[in-house]
């Protein structure tokens, strides 16, 4: 969707209804690619299976690649490349025309596929909910268990240093 | 001068059949996994993927299975396999602010917004071997707590606000970043291309130049401000899909310097910083180099560069062990051709100086 097009089109209440269609739709494929990011290729399949899928096609054979990744001088600094990592990308496209778009790190070329056909069933107005409800929901809720234990473990190695008056202890 | 040689293949074959032997070892013994390998010597696999400027778990993995443990063997490994692959592109900085953060600590401050959080670590270990561990180990379910919402800024951040440290160098956005991957190093090199360097520079010479400011080559006066080692989110900006994509997350080590005060009659006295990154849990690696970067900064700082560590020519050239490795081990491949001229040269040499130094009398004799 064009920006321009948006803008021109005389009717300004609908406009701005169009922008922040088309923003929350970005928010929303851009959080369930956060949560399918973390899984396993294996855990979204077995999660979607239970949703009787539209027809596909890749549109983007899963293809295995480099990212260079990048920090910052002094965490907030100006950006430097720090070194690269592995990424795989791949693109589906449903019959119904969404499409779709996959990219994980690693190499798991089956998983980019898989989110990539996620990301393409999120943008389509008849699977929208199912895959949020009965794919990218559970998986939230699983990744959101992991990181809490792993918070919980953490938490309890918290110190509370003192500095003693010389002579003490 | 290394000159090709010919021959050898039936020995270089049976050579690399009995290394393939060595590797294995006894074979009574069960062989190790990738994921034993990244799960248990994972502390090996992060130097693997920082010196190897590759974050990738599983290759690293199976590096250190190839190389039998030689982890520089297996950094040259992972070098050469990136050149492979094709590179889609740089991702957004990371926001090491952001970070899930495992563990955190500072020298410099006691009570920090967030706590000191000491994690997985060595310290306050006794360094005692413990027998236990070789007799099939099963540690205790780790303790828990309830864990705070509360924010866990990078302690510079603090210190920052009130201007008693000097804020990070700021880039024009869309400012090009030097990639010493792509174009040949050039001096001076700024501190862009410097900290790419030191990021994928050999740990063990890091340390020894970190050290050596310690010890007064350089010296930057530090304390260690924060370490931080947690998972930050990676994002990258995929042109076909029009937003910054989500690609996952990755462990990083983020070590914060605060050194030595500089001031000037139109500047206040402030504290200077170094910056260390890396891959993984790398506290040794990247405390190294953040007194390495400070030292780093002496040009530009208008402190006098006397040191080895301060010189960024020796530094860039030196740290990486790739490199290296490549010509320090060069010099036991065949080198018959340039052996032998030396070998003319030198006894012709000799002969001349035997006649020069004959006695008299023999040389009358001869005549």
């Amino acid at each position: 969707m064009k920006l321009s097009i948006i803008i021109d089109n005389f009717n300004s209440a609908s406009s701005v209804d169009l922008v922040t269609q088309h923003n929350n739709q970005q928010a929303q494929r851009k959080a369930a690619m956060a949560v399918l990011a973390h899984a396993e290729a294996g855990e979204i399949a077995a999660r979607l299976r239970t949703i009787a899928l539209p027809g596909h096609l890749d549109l983007r054979e899963p293809e295995n690649g480099l990212v260079m990744l990048r920090g910052r001088a002094g965490g907030d600094g100006a950006p430097f490349n720090l070194g690269e990592a592995t990424v795989s990308r791949a693109a589906v496209r449903l019959a119904s025309g969404e499409v779709g778009f996959g990219y994980t790190l690693g190499r798991d070329g089956e998983k980019a596929r898989l989110i990539a056909l996620c990301d393409a069933l999120v943008q389509s107005s008849d699977f929208g909910e199912a895959v949020e409800r009965d794919v990218i929901g559970p998986l939230r809720e699983q990744l959101m268990m992991r990181r809490n234990q792993a918070a919980a473990e953490t938490a309890a190695t918290k110190v509370d240093f003192y500095t003693m008056v010389r002579g003490e202890g | 001068m290394y000159v090709a040689v010919k021959g050898g293949e039936r020995a270089i074959e049976n050579a690399h059949r009995l290394l393939a032997n060595a590797r294995r070892g006894d074979q009574s013994v069960p062989e190790v996994t990738l994921d034993q390998i990244s799960e248990q010597l994972g502390l090996a696999v992060d130097r693997v993927m920082s010196e190897g400027s590759l974050y990738d778990r599983e290759l690293a993995a199976l590096a250190i299975k190839q190389a039998r443990g030689d982890l520089i063997e297996a950094i040259f490994l992972v070098r050469a396999f990136r050149a492979t692959l094709p590179r889609f592109g740089t991702s957004e900085p990371v926001d090491t602010g952001a970070m899930r953060v495992q563990r955190r600590v500072s020298a410099t401050f006691k009570d920090i917004p967030g706590g000191q959080i000491l994690g997985p670590t060595f310290d306050y270990t006794h360094r005692l071997l413990d027998p236990t561990l070789g007799q099939g180990f099963v540690p205790e379910v780790p303790a828990t707590a309830e864990a705070s919402t509360a924010p866990t800024p990078r302690v510079t951040d603090i210190l920052g606000r009130d201007g008693l440290i000097e804020s990070s160098p700021r880039s024009e956005d869309g400012a090009s970043v030097g990639d010493l991957t792509r174009e040949p190093l050039n001096f001076p090199a700024d501190r862009d291309l410097r900290l790419q360097n030191l990021a994928r520079g050999d740990e063990g010479f890091l340390l020894a130049m970190g050290y050596s400011t310690q010890r007064g080559y350089g010296r930057n006066h530090p304390f260690v401000g924060e370490i931080r080692f947690g998972e930050v989110e990676v994002e990258f900006s995929a042109e076909d899909v029009g937003f910054a994509v989500p690609l996952g997350s990755i462990e990083l080590t983020e070590c914060q310097m605060v050194n030595q005060f500089k001031g000037s009659a139109t500047e206040a006295p402030c504290f200077t910083r170094g910056y260390g990154l890396a891959f993984g849990q790398s506290e040794r690696k990247t405390m190294s180099m953040a007194l390495v970067d400070r030292a780093l900064r002496a040009r530009e700082l208008g402190e006098e560069a006397v040191a080895p560590a301060q010189d960024e020519e020796f530094v860039m050239s030196h740290s990486d062990n790739v490199q290296a490795t490549g010509f320090v081990e060069h010099l036991k491949l065949p080198h018959y051709v340039d052996f032998q001229s030396e070998l003319g040269l030198l006894r012709k040499l000799r002969k001349e100086f035997a006649e020069a130094n004959a006695p008299e009398a023999m040389k009358e004799a001869a005549e």
